[in-house]
């Protein structure tokens, strides 16, 4: 790596001095409050370190503070453009602590749900690229389509951006006709909207001389700094969790794992359209499959009874009571359970010492680690190209900073 | 997920070559993990990236458990992957409060964040570590915020009228 910028250095004659630079917190493509601290030669960054911590909120202390059900909500704020992935990888992990099986019903919702949220998150991060590197259009578009997929979730659960609507055993409400008929609906719509991203960007000059080329990253060095996610996989790594470890149905479906070649920006890119185009079919193949039946477990320790009959049933009022306030006792043991979240492996690590509370709970979050390869990427290359990796890594710091 | 058993090769490949330095082997819900000493760490890790059939060469994560009052105090735990053999283990060493810890990034790169945040959370100093300060806190913070002793509302200071006093 430094060969590199020492050739570069001597090709075109460097006679400034070198400067250190505040990127962010407060910086439009800081995507939130990253800062970045940059060593500059001229327009050449000689490294980038990034500072975080400013989102901090102590989450893995407040867990070990809390029911296992309470911390639910607490999900919804990591990676809040994707709030049901990391609903998904929570109760997942208390799951395997209880070692329960939940319905099928509830398993083809919850890839639905996490499908449609890695979308949501992938037109998110697609869009802010864009318009952080000049072209502000897809933004707008994918916001379009980022309000279909909002109200999908407001039909499900009510909410549209902290959802908790999974919850131990299964999921709060069950997936109405109605829901699965405007799915249905959206999945027809989408691939539509994938191509006209394509049309503005895939083809547009000033796009490629932003991102191709930019911010390579080898497959073995993407391995060794944690690169996770669509980032590994635009270096050509075959890492899926979804397809190594199969949670969920997700071994019943039929998906590809889109691939990139060299490693750069671009080829993130490519594998975030490859990808947004594989959820639509795993959510078209579960809309098609999804059995009837309850879509929570029968097992009146860990589920509440329904709302409704709260309010006419003493029985039902009392076990309500009983769970909000007793909640339920989870095995001794530790596990560490991980899912496939858009960003990459999310895992959570749980110990548990036989009580209503985590004794240690501990969040592996994928922006986290990708953050590290920034000053990897950026290396040697220009000051406006660390726009684009920074982009290109979709970082979100409610999740980066727990 | 992929389940581990008690003839799992990560088992048993461990028992073969590192008998002395395992204390405890457990297999719990299909995962593997290994207590091992503190000063084989390195040669283990090598032995993991190294060898053809196991080749775990994604570090997830590394984690630290506070276990106070019992002693030793803390575990410190490396959740280790490999991308082409698809295995997942964890390794766990056990320290008393003030003890170092060799520090992998020689091995894996991605452990200087992870690392950074042990030792911000848990005062856990990680020997050989290129660039160990805080990461999460400010860099002049005083007290590490997940330890079991370190009260759940912070410190009664200028900034926080609703903490603890500090005795």
């Amino acid at each position: 790596m430094s060969d590199k910028i020492e050739k570069k250095g001597r090709e075109e004659i460097i006679s400034t001095r070198g400067i250190t630079l505040n990127m962010g917190p407060q910086h439009p493509s800081c995507h939130g409050v990253l800062h970045l601290i940059l060593d500059l030669q001229g327009e050449r960054v000689m490294k980038v370190e990034p500072d975080i911590g400013y989102l901090h909120r102590g989450t893995e202390k407040i867990a070990e503070n809390l029911f296992y059900p309470q911390f639910v909500p607490y999900t919804d704020r990591l990676d809040y453009l994707s709030g049901m992935s990391n609903n998904l990888a929570y109760v997942q992990a208390v799951e395997k602590l209880l070692a329960i099986e939940i319905p099928e019903r509830a398993k083809y919702i919850r890839v639905i749900a996490a499908e449609l949220s890695r979308l949501s998150g992938h037109l998110l991060g697609v869009g802010a690229w864009s318009a952080d590197v000049g072209a502000m259009t897809v933004l707008l578009y994918a916001f379009r389509e980022r309000e279909m997929i909002l109200d999908l979730f407001e039909m499900l659960c009510g909410a549209r951006m902290t959802y908790s609507y999974l919850r131990v055993g299964g999921v709060r409400y069950d997936a109405t006709e109605e829901f699965k008929e405007r799915c249905r609906e959206f999945c027809r719509v989408f691939p539509g909207r994938v191509d006209e991203y394509e049309r503005l960007l895939t083809g547009n000059r000033i796009w490629l001389k932003r991102n191709r080329g930019i911010g390579i990253i080898s497959a073995d060095d993407a391995i060794n700094l944690g690169l996770g996610g669509p980032n590994l996989r635009g270096s050509g790594v075959r890492y899926d969790i979804r397809k190594d470890e199969p949670y969920l149905v997700y071994d019943r479906l039929d998906f590809e794992v889109p691939l990139g070649t060299v490693g750069d920006c671009f080829d993130r890119y490519v594998v975030r359209l490859g990808e947004m185009r594989q959820s639509v079919r795993i959510i078209e193949q579960c809309l098609r499959d999804m059995p009837e039946g309850p879509f929570v477990v029968d097992m009146p320790e860990i589920v509440p009874p329904p709302k409704q009959t709260i309010y006419n049933n003493m029985e039902a009022l009392i076990h309500h009571f009983k769970y909000v306030s007793d909640s339920f006792k989870v095995p001794e043991g530790e596990v560490y359970s991980a899912i496939e979240s858009p960003k990459g492996e999310l895992g959570v690590y749980i110990v548990s010492d036989g009580t209503e509370k985590p004794y240690r709970l501990k969040i592996r979050v994928p922006t986290f680690m990708n953050l590290q390869s920034i000053d990897h990427m950026s290396r040697g290359g220009y000051f406006a190209d660390v726009v684009a990796v920074v982009s290109s890594l979709d970082p979100v710091m409610g999740e980066c900073d727990k | 997920m992929a389940l581990q058993d008690k003839d799992s090769i990560l088992v048993k490949r461990f028992q073969e070559r590192f008998a002395p330095s395992i204390l405890e082997t457990t297999v719990f819900r299909g995962e593997v993990t290994h207590l091992i000493k503190k000063e084989s760490l390195l040669d283990i890790c090598s032995f993991l990236r190294s060898e053809k059939d196991l080749k775990m060469d994604y570090l997830s994560d590394v984690m630290g458990v506070d276990y106070h009052p019992r002693a030793p105090r803390f575990e410190v735990l490396y959740q280790i992957y490999s991308t082409t053999n698809k295995l997942r283990l964890r390794l766990k060493i056990r320290l008393e409060d003030g003890e170092t810890v060799p520090s992998v990034t020689g091995h894996w790169k991605s452990a200087n964040f992870s690392e950074r945040e042990v030792y911000d959370m848990f005062g856990i100093v990680f020997e050989g570590h290129p660039d160990l300060k805080r990461i999460y806190m400010p860099h002049d913070w005083e007290g590490f915020p997940l330890r079991k002793d370190y009260p759940l509302k912070g410190y009664k200071d200028r900034y926080n009228p609703y903490g603890e006093e500090k005795e």
